[in-house]
C-alpha cells in the first residue's frame, strides 16, 4: 500500500517526545482559520511512498531517534487510515515509538474497528482541540467537535498516553471562561499526561499567498508566549476543579 | 634514558615516562584523575581577573577603533628571544609573556616572505624598516621567493584563477602542533639531552635525507636553547621540569608563544592540554596547596593570554578568512583506547573560562565528543554551547581508531597525534571550477584563457551525464597532479627556508607526516551532476563558445537530503579524487590526505567559480565544507547530517566539516511555558490541598 504525503521532516523536535522522524500526510477535512499547513489540505496532490521507504529513512538515522521516535502528522493521518495502521504496526514490530498527531475529525463512535487496531500500535496520541464549545468549534473549524471530544474520552477509556494541544487565537480561543471549561473537560481523561497552549502565529501566511488563497486572519495579531503561558494557567486550574469534583 | 626521578615529579606515578623515553601520554594515563561530577565546583572570576580582562577589553577596543590594529614592531625581526619581557599588569598575571614586549603590538616575522610583511604593515600605515626588508631581498631568501622561483607557468596560471586557492606559498603553513606538555613534564634540558641523543643515535651515512635531518636536529636543539633564555627573560628557570601547576601552565605556554613568536602560520594550535595541566593542580590541591578558585584564576589568565595572540596579516588574508583568526585550538574530553573517558576538572574549567572572560571565537575550544563521555560533562557542553556558541565538537569515537587517545586537532579538523605526527598543510582545489573546465576543455569560464589542458569540450546543447563524467575524471587527474606538485614545491621551500625548529623540537625525531590537501566545492559538484544525471541541464554558450551559463529543465535529487541517488555521487567524487591524489609522488614520502573543509573561505570561491549546471550563479558563495548548498536541504537536519556522515572518512581524513546551526526554538519548546509533562495525581492532591 502506498501512503499519499506531504513531506517528512528528519529532525523534529516539537511533535512529540525526543527527536522524532516527522511524516506529514496529504488531505484535511478541516479548514481551521488558523491552519498553518493549507498545502496539506488538498488529498488530490501526490506524493507516493511506501511504509518501507519510510522506515528504511527511519533506520539509516536510528540513532538519533533513540529517546524519540516516528510522528504521523499532517494534514490529517488519519483519513489514510489503512496507511497509518499498516506503518505503525511496522514500526511497533522494530520497537519504534508511534505518536499520532490528529484532529480527531475522523473519529465516529459507532465504528472503530479500524480505529481499534490502529491505537493498538499508537504508543501516544497527540489530540488537538480547537475549541470546547461547539458552536465556536464549527465556526474556526467548519466541523463538529462532537465526534473530537468523543475520540478524547476514546483515547483515555482505552488507557493511551494523551497530550492535549490548544491555540490561543485571539477572538476565538482567549476567553477564559472558555479556557477553564476546556480545562474541566480535559481533567475527566485520565491518561492526560501532557498539555501544550501554544499562541497563535501567522508563519503559515505566505504560504497562503502561494496558494492565491486568501489569508482568513489577515487582521488577527499574533499572541505573545506570556499570554500562551497564563492560558495554560488557566486551563490548569478548569482541569484542577474537575479533579476536585471527581475527588468530592 | 633519564637519570633520575626527578625531584619536581614527587607524587607522580612513574612509568614508561618517567624511566624510558619522553612520552607524555604514558604520564598522562598513569596520573589522570577521571571527574565524573557537575559544574557546581567551579569557580567564578578572581578580581585580579576581571582586572586584567577589563585591561584586554579595553585594548580591543583601542584596536578596533585604530581600524583593527594597534601597534606594529616594524624593526625588530621575531624570534623566540627577539622581545623583552611585557606585561599587563606584572603584580596581577599569574601567566605572563608576550609576543612582542606590549600587549597588542603585531611582531614582524618575515621568514615567509618579506613582501606579505611589508603589505600587512603598509596596509595599517606601517613601514618596514628599510634596512629588514634589504636584509630579507638581498641576503636572506625567504619561503615566498623559494617557492616562486621553483613554480612552473601553469602554476602560477592555476593560483591566479583560482582553481587552487589559499596555497601556504606567502605565508607560514602552521598546523603544526608542538607537544607543548613536554617542557613542563620534563623541563628544557632533558629534552635537549633526548634530542642529543636522537642526534648521536641517527645514520651516518650522508645522504641528502640524512644530512637535512641532522641539520634539523641541530635547529631544534638551538630552539630549545633559545626557549629556555625566554623563560630567562621572564624570570624563569624552565631548564627543569614544573614543579607545581603554576610552573606548569607557565611552562607550557612558554612552548607555545615560542611557537607563535617564530612563525605566523595559517592555524597555530595549542593541542590537548587541559587533562595533562589537571593532574598537576591536581596534585596541588591534594597537598592543600592551590584552592579551586586559584586554579580556576590560573587557567583565565593562560586563557586570556591565548585570546591575545596576534599576526600580522593582510586584509585579504582577513578577507579569506573572515577575521582575523589564529585557531588557537585545544582539544579537549575523548576517550581513552582502554575505554576509560579523560574528562577531568579541567576540562570543565577550560570551559568555563566562556564564562569567567565571556565568549570568544579563539581559543578554538573544541570537544572530542564520544558517546562514553560522562553525562554531567555532556550537559555542560551543551549548556555552555546554548550560552556561549563558542565551542566546536569533533567526533572522537571516529577518529580514535586512527589516531588513538593522545590526539589533538589543529586548525578545525585536522586530526595528528601530538608530538608524533604532523601534517604539511595543503589549502584546497576547487572542484567545482574543475566541472567547469571539463565541460569548456580547460578554459577558465571567468578569465575566459585557457588554463587547463586543452582537452574536448562538452559539444552540442545539452549536458550527457556520461559524457561529462568521463571529461571530468580527466580533468580531476590533470588538477590533482598539478596540486600535489605545486604543494610539493611549497612544503619545500618551507623547511628550506622558514623552518619550524621550535614545533618541531617538540616532536619525536621520526614523525609521521601528513600531506594534506583539501577540496572545495563537493554540494555544487553533486548537485551539478545530480542535475546533468536526473534533469536536462542546457548550455548557454558565450559569442566564444565556451559555455558560461546553464538552463535545467525538471527537478533533480539533492545533496543533503538523505538521498543516495545525489549523496552516492559525492561519495564517489570524494574517493576519486583522493585516488588520483595518491598516485603521486609527495614530498619527504607524507602519507596524503584529504579534508573537505572551508569555514569561510567558501565565500571568495564562490566570487572566483563561474555558474554551475545546479543552477547556482557566479558569486554564490559555495557551501563550506561539506555542507549542502544553502536551502536545498528540505528534509530537516537529520537527512542533512545524514547525506554528510555518508561521506568517507577513509578518504578524507584529514576531516570532514559541515557548520551546523539551528534556532534554540527548533531544539524543542520551552518547556516551562508550554508542554511538559503533566501528573494528574500530583494535580489532584494540589487540587483537594487548595480546596482545604
Amino acid at each position: 500500500m502506498l501512503g499519499n504525503l506531504h513531506s517528512t521532516e528528519s529532525f523534529g523536535t516539537v511533535d512529540g517526545p525526543g527527536i522524532r522522524f516527522v511524516i506529514f500526510f496529504q488531505g484535511c477535512p478541516m479548514r481551521c482559520l488558523y491552519c498553518h499547513n493549507p498545502d496539506t489540505w488538498d488529498l488530490s496532490q501526490n506524493r507516493r511512498c511506501s511504509v518501507e521507504e519510510l522506515l528504511a529513512q527511519y533506520r539509516r538515522n536510528s540513532a538519533f531517534y533513540h529517546s524519540g521516535g516516528i510522528t504521523a502528522t499532517g494534514g490529517e493521518p488519519m483519513l489514510q487510515i489503512d496507511f497509518l495502521t499498516e506503518l505503525f504496526q511496522a514500526a511497533h514490530a522494530e520497537k519504534i515509538h508511534t505518536c499520532l498527531d490528529t484532529s480527531g475529525v475522523c473519529f465516529h463512535p459507532q465504528h472503530t474497528e479500524k480505529i481499534d487496531q490502529l491505537m493498538a500500535a499508537t504508543d501516544l496520541v497527540m489530540l488537538d482541540i480547537k475549541h470546547i464549545d461547539e458552536e465556536q468549534h464549527r465556526r474556526l473549524t467548519g466541523h463538529s467537535n462532537v465526534n473530537i471530544l468523543a475520540f478524547a474520552r476514546y483515547i483515555s477509556e482505552r488507557g493511551i498516553p494523551l497530550w492535549i494541544r490548544h491555540v490561543i487565537v485571539p477572538g476565538f480561543t482567549d476567553d477564559p471562561d472558555e479556557q477553564f471549561r476546556l480545562g474541566e473537560f480535559i481533567g475527566g481523561l485520565r491518561t492526560l499526561k501532557g498539555l501544550d497552549v501554544l499562541p497563535y502565529h501567522d508563519f503559515g501566511k505566505q504560504k497562503y499567498e502561494a496558494l492565491g488563497v486568501e489569508y482568513p486572519l489577515a487582521n488577527t495579531e499574533p499572541v505573545s508566549n506570556d499570554t500562551a503561558a497564563a492560558a495554560r494557567q488557566q486551563i490548569l486550574r478548569g482541569i484542577k476543579h474537575r479533579l476536585k469534583s471527581n475527588a468530592i | 634514558m633519564f637519570n633520575e626521578f626527578a625531584p619536581e615529579w614527587d607524587g607522580f606515578v612513574a612509568g614508561r615516562w618517567s624511566n624510558t623515553s619522553v612520552n607524555v601520554r604514558d604520564f598522562i594515563h598513569k596520573n589522570i584523575t577521571p571527574y565524573d561530577g557537575d559544574a557546581s565546583f567551579l569557580e567564578g572570576p578572581t578580581d585580579a581577573t576581571k582586572k586584567l580582562w577589563a585591561q584586554v577589553r579595553e585594548l580591543s577596543r583601542k584596536e578596533r577603533e585604530a581600524g583593527g590594529v594597534l601597534d606594529m614592531d616594524t624593526k625588530i625581526v621575531s624570534t623566540i628571544t627577539s622581545h623583552g619581557p611585557g606585561y599587563l599588569d606584572q603584580s596581577l598575571e599569574k601567566i605572563v609573556g608576550f609576543q612582542t614586549d606590549q600587549p597588542f603590538k603585531r611582531a614582524l616575522q618575515p621568514f615567509g616572505g618579506i613582501r606579505m610583511a611589508e603589505q600587512a604593515c603598509k596596509e595599517y600605515g606601517y613601514t618596514v624598516d628599510p634596512e629588514v626588508v634589504d636584509i630579507f631581498t638581498k641576503y636572506r631568501k625567504t619561503h615566498n621567493q623559494g617557492v616562486f622561483d621553483a613554480y612552473t607557468p601553469e602554476m602560477r596560471l592555476a593560483r591566479k584563477s583560482a582553481i587552487l586557492t589559499g596555497l601556504p606559498d606567502a605565508y607560514g603553513r602552521g598546523r603544526i602542533i608542538g607537544d607543548y606538555r613536554r617542557i613542563a613534564l620534563y623541563g628544557i634540558d632533558r629534552l635537549i639531552q633526548d634530542k642529543e641523543h636522537q642526534k648521536a643515535t641517527h645514520f651516518v651515512r650522508m645522504t641528502s635525507k640524512n644530512i637535512r635531518l641532522r641539520e634539523e636536529l641541530s635547529e631544534q636543539i638551538r630552539a630549545l636553547g633559545e626557549l629556555k633564555e625566554l623563560g630567562h627573560i621572564y624570570g624563569f628557570d624552565i631548564s627543569r621540569p614544573a614543579k607545581n601547576a603554576q610552573e606548569a601552565v607557565q611552562w607550557l605556554y612558554f612552548g607555545y608563544l615560542a611557537a607563535v613568536k617564530e612563525q605566523n602560520g595559517a592555524a597555530m594550535s595549542l593541542g590537548r592540554t587541559s587533562t595533562f595541566l589537571d593532574i598537576y593542580m591536581q596534585r596541588d590541591l591534594e597537598r592543600g596547596v592551590l584552592t579551586e578558585r586559584e586554579a580556576q584564576e590560573l587557567i583565565d589568565h593562560f586563557i586570556m593570554k591565548l585570546r591575545m595572540i596576534k599576526f600580522a596579516r593582510t586584509p585579504e588574508y582577513n578577507a579569506l578568512f573572515s577575521g582575523d583568526p589564529t585557531w588557537v585550538t585545544e582539544s579537549i574530553g575523548g576517550v581513552s583506547v582502554d575505554g576509560q573517558h579523560m574528562v577531568t576538572k579541567n576540562s570543565f574549567r577550560y570551559l568555563n573560562t566562556l564564562n569567567n572572560l565571556g565568549t570568544a571565537p579563539e581559543p578554538n575550544l573544541t570537544v572530542l565528543w564520544s558517546k562514553k563521555l560522562p553525562m554531567n560533562f555532556k550537559r555542560f557542553c551543551a549548556e555552555m554551547s546554548i550560552k556561549s556558541s563558542s565551542i566546536q565538537y569533533e567526533n572522537d569515537d571516529l577518529m580514535r581508531v586512527t589516531h588513538g587517545d593522545d590526539y589533538a586537532i589543529a586548525c578545525c579538523v585536522s586530526s595528528m597525534v601530538v608530538g608524533k605526527e604532523m601534517q604539511f598543510f595543503g589549502a584546497r582545489a576547487n572542484l567545482a571550477k574543475c566541472l567547469l573546465y571539463a565541460i569548456n576543455g580547460g578554459v577558465d569560464e571567468v578569465l575566459k584563457i585557457q588554463v587547463g589542458p586543452k582537452y574536448r569540450p562538452v559539444t552540442g546543447d545539452y549536458l550527457d551525464y556520461d559524457d561529462v563524467m568521463d571529461k571530468y575524471n580527466q580533468m580531476m587527474e590533470w588538477l590533482a597532479e598539478l596540486y600535489v606538485n605545486t604543494l610539493n614545491i611549497i612544503h619545500y621551500m618551507h623547511d628550506k627556508y622558514c623552518y619550524e625548529k621550535l614545533q618541531m623540537a617538540l616532536h619525536d625525531r621520526d614523525v609521521k607526516r601528513y600531506f594534506a590537501t583539501g577540496i572545495a566545492g563537493l554540494s555544487v559538484v553533486a548537485d551539478s551532476l545530480s542535475a546533468i544525471k536526473y534533469a536536462k541541464v542546457k548550455c548557454l554558450r558565450d559569442e566564444n563558445g565556451i559555455v558560461v551559463d546553464y538552463e535545467v529543465e525538471g527537478d533533480f535529487p539533492k545533496y543533503g537530503n538523505d538521498d543516495d541517488r545525489v549523496d552516492q555521487i559525492a561519495v564517489s567524487i570524494v574517493k576519486s579524487f583522493m585516488d588520483k591524489i595518491r598516485k603521486h609522488h609527495t614530498y619527504r614520502d607524507s602519507i596524503p590526505t584529504m579534508s573537505i573543509l572551508t569555514i569561510t573561505s567558501n565565500v571568495v570561491y564562490g566570487k572566483k567559480t563561474g555558474n554551475t549546471p545546479d543552477g547556482r550563479k557566479h558569486g554564490v558563495p559555495l557551501a563550506p565544507g561539506a555542507n549542502p548548498m544553502h536551502g536545498r536541504d528540505t528534509h530537516g537536519a537529520v537527512a542533512s547530517l545524514s547525506s554528510v556522515s555518508k561521506l568517507p572518512f577513509r578518504h578524507a581524513q584529514d576531516g570532514i566539516s559541515n557548520t551546523f546551526s539551528i534556532i534554540p526554538d527548533a531544539l524543542g519548546k520551552d518547556t516551562k511555558i508550554f508542554a511538559g509533562d503533566l501528573d494528574l495525581d500530583a494535580l489532584q492532591q494540589e487540587a483537594e490541598h487548595e480546596a482545604d
